[in-house]
């Protein structure tokens, strides 16, 4: 009797037989499907584990690596914050040290042979009446002799206000805007009602732009002119806005009244003087008749010229008040 | 050559300048480089230029000052921290007040 053998899949032929099956190499008997299922799950287990402990490595890893970078980064935060300082109080030092030694260089205050008192200045305060016919030499200069210059200033202004339209202007018909005005409306308590407000806004508006209408049309034979008699009316307009509200000078202004009118003054002011600038300033002999010094209706084109300048800066005063207000005019 | 009342204003411009600068408060601030603007254009005054006073009057001390209030007053730093407390009821008083009116 043969005897029953318990490790019948150990034999050589077994094996030899598995082998041409390509089941599993032939001597090597730990490997490939000869595992028996605990010994696979105990592998998976340890694989898992493996993989859990890996992953959690893995993670200690990239928040080390994010606390370093993040250390670094404050480091370079620091550095740069110091640097800024340092750099802007050497800055400012070096700025003061050159204001000052410009102050201490400056001629003396109302000596006879300073710079301020060469032919130029003479000449203009000689020649100036019978020049321009205006009575406020200043007038005549920034109006006639040196026009080129104040209408460059206008500019500069016009450019401001499109430049303030472009950054803070709302369109009410877009989402953001109709948020906008939904959170931040600055008109829902217009109008105000405010006794004292409204009663001085009554007496002083009057006064105030019939001051600076004064100031513009006399521009050419007292103090003032264009540019402040311009900026007191847009005082004016924005003590009116801020009694009354919105509702009542959207009546009378608009963006289309800007525009209009800025526009138009600016026009009106590069056409009657573009003559000058090519010529020279002083080069053909103006037909505007110059008037009797001293009259309302004289001084040839300095006064139409500083109710231009005037026009202009009222508006873009009034027009910054109302784009820093509610984005809109 | 320069007379007394010219050293004031001086000084006070000088003491406008730094408070100026050195205020916390945003709104006091405003107000004192208004009071500096009105103490430049009595100086501009003084120096036989009112173009310049009246201008300087107008811009530094009105219109400019006006654009800080409304800018503090977007960026809500008009107010201090016990008057925010106390913002909503004043509001809805106010509603009442002009409904009514």
């Amino acid at each position: 009797m043969s005897r029953v053998r318990s490790d019948y899949e150990k034999t050589l032929w077994r094996k030899i037989v598995r082998f041409v099956n390509g089941e599993n190499d032939l001597f090597d008997e730990q490997s490939g499907f000869n595992i028996e299922a605990e010994e696979l799950d105990a592998r998976k287990r340890k694989l898992f584990f493996e993989e859990a402990e890996w992953n959690k490595k893995k993670v200690q890893i990239t928040e080390l690596i994010e606390e370093r970078s993040e250390e670094s980064e404050k480091k370079a935060v620091r550095l740069y914050e110091r640097f800024y300082r340092l750099f802007a109080v050497i800055t400012c030092v070096a700025i003061i040290a050159i204001l000052l030694a410009t102050v201490v260089n400056l001629p003396d205050y109302g000596d006879a042979s300073n710079p301020v008192n060469n032919v130029v200045s003479r000449k203009y305060i000689e020649d100036g009446i019978e020049d321009t016919g205006a009575v406020n030499i200043v007038a005549g200069m920034i109006l006639d002799y040196r026009a080129f210059d104040t209408l460059g200033e206008s500019h500069v202004l016009f450019i401001a206000a499109v430049c303030v339209m472009i950054l803070l202007k709302i369109d009410p018909d877009s989402e953001k805007g109709k948020r906008f005005i939904s959170l931040e409306n600055d008109r829902a308590y217009e109008p105000k009602n405010d006794p004292i407000l409204v009663w001085t806004t009554k007496i002083l508006v009057p006064v105030i732009i019939t001051y600076g209408v004064y100031i513009i049309l006399n521009g050419h034979l007292s103090p003032g002119g264009g540019f402040s008699g311009g900026a007191i009316i847009g005082a004016g307009l924005i003590l009116y806005l801020n009694a009354f509200g919105f509702k009542k000078t959207e009546k009378f202004f608009t963006q289309k009244t800007f525009s209009v009118v800025s526009v138009s003054a600016l026009l009106f002011y590069s056409v009657s003087k573009t003559y000058a600038f090519f010529t020279g300033a002083n080069g053909i002999h103006s037909f505007i008749s110059k008037g009797t010094p001293g009259d309302i209706i004289s001084a040839g084109l300095i006064l139409p010229l500083n109710i231009c300048v005037g026009a202009v800066v009222a508006c873009t005063m009034y027009s910054f008040y109302g784009m820093f207000r509610k984005g809109g005019l | 050559m320069i007379n007394p009342f010219t050293f004031v204003l001086l000084g006070f411009l000088i003491i406008c300048a730094i408070a100026a600068c050195f205020c916390k408060n945003f709104l006091t601030s405003v107000i004192i480089f208004m009071s500096y603007s009105v103490v430049m254009s009595i100086l501009w005054m003084v120096l036989e230029s009112p173009d310049l006073a009246i201008t300087e009057a107008a811009v530094g001390a009105g219109v400019t000052s006006v654009l800080f209030f409304v800018t503090l007053k977007k960026i809500h730093a008009m107010n201090d921290k016990k008057n925010v407390d106390n913002k909503a009821p004043m509001d809805d008083k106010e509603k009442d007040r002009s409904a009514d009116m």
